[in-house]
């Protein structure tokens, strides 16, 4: 053990480079050949197969999975991004456990469901290994569509929409594009920079351009979009982290989660990452669940998740708390935060308040709970910020703070189009904006294009 | 406990399991290492001529399907009778005939067409002790280019006559191998029985293609580029070889002819079926191959259990008896009527018995109902196929279920009939006999 484990206060280099590396393997390691055989000839090929139904982008997963047991895993690979250009990422980061592997005839009958994330990982692994480019484009309509933003819904829309000829534009805020899968995910969930990998491979189909550095609201605005394109889709991400609403969580010390675990995974060195000795993760979803499982890789002694409501109404599934569990973090049911405790301006405890349901409601029952804290992750949820929208003319409609839009992805205004994590009714899933992204870029093909004839 | 010990026309074995004549009984080596494992006998695999012996080709002599798992299914070779010297074989037999007496040693043997031929090799094999021998009238590969083998078991009175050497030769014991590779199986029978054999054993392996290499577009298992058709075995093969065993069981010329069952056994209840068929005892090669010699170890076991719960006191107690049942399509009974029933707790809701049913038989499941994804049979449509049954990976979560007489069969509309009546006397069949059979 490094000399730098029990080290007071905030800091780095608590772990040998081994355990570092160690730590930050990957979760699932790839399938073998033997091992991708052998299980995909657990499929039963079901009929109307409960798995494709769970998809949200409806991958035809009996197919491609026999695809792969016959020795066809590039076909395997086509069968899949046919549905999702982004089934690379997904096959990474799906939650499987509460998606397609939720509803496997296998798991109702074994408990065992086919692994159908590493099997779709695997197939895509052969083909982007190979660089198999499956979609030529068509003729060029000579229409050109403005993207904003380059996660999973904006990289889908461009994507397809680059298939019927289009020319596509996305600018992107940050430095680099991805989205949520560059900035966004656990570590251990993609390594070997995969998502930079798969921005390569989905934008080698050509006529799509990624601008980086360009804010919707700050370097221009929704207006000159639809000014100078022939459409637009908004594929931006939540920018707000809520607030813990406790006294005192100004004090140093105090992190948002999404950013903690963008720079960890922006990082080319974990010893160079500063952790609590003890931190305190308030919240009770996936990413509350990747940043306590990280500050623990990352070395910290002490990990504990405070969650306001039950087990059963957290939102991180059932495996991610098992990993939680698993990586050594304590997980701690219906407490909420009142007070962060600092000590020369640093964190140093938290006071909780334990919590009851009264009805439908959530109460604090009045009794206290102090934990030793040297680091306090925010992780109870992010927001959509539509002021960015408002440098336009006219104003897009909203609903519950995000943007409205019909079963298309049309919003509000002519021509503009949205999906992803900044729209209403989501489920901020990648595979869920990866569906609306596609989904929307047929529509936008149809309004553009007469019905799809160019 | 129920007594499995074995008495085949007078040779006799602690049990029904013999190692068939193949690479796991051509040398005293692996012999020894069956008999410690359990094996009841042996059947020595195939001597040939004095001689110089054949030879076997230098690459690959075996070819296999798999199904899922990796699981061998079907096994074929092109390796030929044994490629060691006749004296050496015949002293090996002796030593171990010697050290295991309760065993039972067949030899299995193979020597031109020729009276003298025969005439030559009986007496020296007889001098080793062994039990009995084997004629090889089987082996499709090979040996049949030059005139043995199947090429002799394709030719019933081939047969008889070489039968009739033997017998004429020997006091040992004589089981004649047949081959499968013959539109009719009874007719060589009929010709070893004519010939005066003691018992057949069947089958030997099937001509076979197992697979074609799409790189090199040769068949396999290739040699330098070549491959021929080998013979096949294994559990693939078990449905041919059983329907040819009770076609000897059951036809009069031949019924009560001693049979050693071969084909694709690997359980005991494999080696039960067999034997329910009307085979005496059974032969083992590919399970063995497969798995090595340990499984004998299950069939005994299994054997001796099912033979326990079901009463049955010795072998004889279960040898033929599914023989009677054994009949022909136009003795089936037509007023018979079963209809599919999904067991709703048992089904895992994959799917496939309704997709067998709607896209190639007779739309006779539902796929939802009242919204929801569930399976359930139309009795109303259900022609009673069993192909669901077939295709449902939980084991009895569908089940035929027959309709007792009067109950109104749904898709007829009709009572079922408590009458038994078949093709023979069906207004239908314009060769309808006056009255049943």
């Amino acid at each position: 053990m490094a000399t730098g484990h029990f080290k007071q206060g905030i800091a780095g280099g608590r772990l040998s480079p081994e355990q570092y590396a160690d730590n930050f393997s990957d979760l699932h390691p790839p399938l073998d050949h033997h091992e991708a055989l052998v299980e995909s000839d657990r499929c039963y090929f079901c009929y109307d197969a409960p798995c494709m139904n769970a998809c949200p982008t409806s991958i035809d997963i009996p197919l491609f999975i026999r695809q792969i047991s016959t020795g066809n895993p590039i076909g395997a690979a086509k069968t899949i991004f046919d549905q999702n250009i982004l089934g690379g990422m997904c096959a990474r980061v799906c939650p499987t456990e509460t998606l397609c592997e939720e509803v496997c005839v296998r798991e109702v009958a074994e408990g065992k469901p086919v692994q159908i994330g590493r099997l779709q990982r695997y197939a895509t692994d052969v083909a982007m290994a190979e660089n198999r480019q499956f979609y030529p484009r068509a003729a060029a309509t000579g229409k050109t569509i403005a993207v904003v933003g380059a996660g999973p819904a904006g990289l889908a829309a461009a994507h397809r929409l680059a298939r019927h000829g289009h020319d596509v534009t996305i600018l992107e805020a940050r430095p680099k594009a991805g989205g949520l899968n560059e900035y966004g995910i656990a570590a251990y969930k993609s390594i070997d920079n995969f998502a930079q990998a798969e921005v390569e491979y989905v934008t080698s189909i050509g006529g799509i351009d990624i601008q980086n550095g360009k804010a919707l609201g700050r370097d221009y605005q929704l207006s000159d979009l639809t000014r100078n394109y022939d459409a637009v889709f908004l594929g931006m991400g939540l920018g707000g982290v809520n607030a813990l609403r406790a006294d005192g969580e100004d004090a140093q010390g105090v992190t948002n989660a999404v950013e903690f675990i963008a720079e960890l995974r922006q990082a080319s060195d974990f010893a160079s990452l500063p952790v609590g000795r003890r931190v305190v993760v308030i919240g009770g979803g996936m990413t509350a669940i990747d940043a306590a499982v990280q500050s623990k890789l990352l070395g910290a002694e002490e990990v504990t998740i405070c969650y306001r409501r039950g087990q059963e109404h957290m939102n991180a599934s059932e495996f991610e708390q098992d990993l939680a569990a698993a990586n050594g973090v304590i997980i701690r049911h219906w407490l909420q935060p009142k007070r962060v405790i600092a000590e020369g301006g640093k964190v140093s405890g938290i006071e909780l308040e334990y919590t009851a349901m009264e009805g439908d409601k959530l109460v604090g029952t009045g009794e206290r709970l102090t934990l030793t804290a040297d680091q306090v992750f925010k992780a109870i949820g992010q927001s959509f910020v539509p002021a960015a929208l408002n440098g336009s003319g006219a104003l897009l409609a909203l609903e519950a703070g995000r943007i409205k839009v019909d079963a298309e992805g049309r919003t509000s205004l002519p021509n503009v189009w949205a999906g992803g994590d900044c729209i209403f009714g989501g489920d901020d899933l990648t595979v869920s904006a990866v569906a609306q992204g596609r989904d929307a870029a047929e529509s936008i093909h149809r309004a553009l294009t007469s019905n799809g004839r160019a | 406990m129920a007594d499995i010990r074995n008495n085949f026309v007078g040779i006799k074995s602690p049990n029904p399991f013999w190692l068939a004549s193949a690479p796991p009984t051509d040398k005293a080596y692996n012999v020894m290492r069956a008999f410690r494992a359990g094996w009841g006998g042996v059947v020595w695999k195939t001597l040939g001529e004095e001689g110089p012996p054949v030879v076997n080709v230098n690459g690959p002599r075996y070819g296999a399907i798999w199904g899922a798992d990796r699981r061998l299914l079907g096994l074929n070779n092109i390796e030929l009778i044994t490629d060691r010297d006749l004296q050496v074989n015949l002293r090996e037999i002796k030593q171990v005939k010697m050290d295991w007496p309760d065993r039972a040693i067949v030899v299995s043997l193979m020597v031109p067409c020729e009276e003298h031929a025969w005439k030559a090799i009986l007496p020296v094999v007889e001098e080793t002790g062994a039990d009995g021998i084997e004629l090889n009238f089987g082996c499709p590969h090979g040996m049949s280019e030059r005139g043995m083998g199947s090429a002799v078991g394709q030719v019933p009175e081939y047969i008889e006559m070489v039968v009739r050497w033997c017998k004429a030769n020997t006091r040992m014991p004589v089981i004649t191998k047949l081959t499968p590779n013959i539109t009719d199986i009874r007719k060589p029978a009929r010709a070893a029985l004519a010939g005066g054999t003691d018992a057949v054993s069947l089958i030997n392996t099937i001509n076979s293609i197992t697979g074609v290499n799409l790189d090199s577009f040769a068949p396999e298992p290739t040699i330098d580029g070549k491959g021929s058709h080998g013979g096949y075995c294994g559990p693939a093969v078990k449905p041919i070889a059983m329907n040819m065993v009770a076609e000897i069981a059951r036809d009069p010329e031949t019924h009560g002819l001693p049979i050693s069952g071969i084909g694709g056994i690997t359980t005991w209840r494999d080696a039960a079926e067999f034997m329910a068929l009307g085979a005496g005892n059974v032969q083992v090669c590919t399970a063995a191959m497969t798995y090595g010699f340990k499984i004998v170890q299950e069939m005994i076991a299994g054997l001796e259990n099912w033979m326990d719960e079901k009463g049955h006191a010795s072998l004889d107690d279960i040898v033929g008896r599914a023989t009677p049942n054994v009949t022909d399509w136009q003795y089936l009974n037509l007023n018979y009527v079963a209809k599919a029933h999904i067991d709703q707790e048992a089904c895992i809701k994959c799917g496939r018995c309704y997709i067998a049913c709607e896209d190639t038989s007779h739309q006779a499941i539902t796929s939802m109902v009242d919204g929801k994804r569930h399976f359930e049979v139309i009795e109303a449509e259900c022609v009673g196929c069993n192909l669901c049954v077939n295709v449902c990976p939980v084991e009895n979560c569908i089940t035929m279920e027959p309709l007792a007489a009067g109950v109104i069969d749904q898709r007829t509309g009709r009572p079922v009939s408590p009458v038994y009546a078949n093709w023979t006397t069906h207004p239908n069949n314009p060769m309808a006999k006056v009255a049943a059979e």
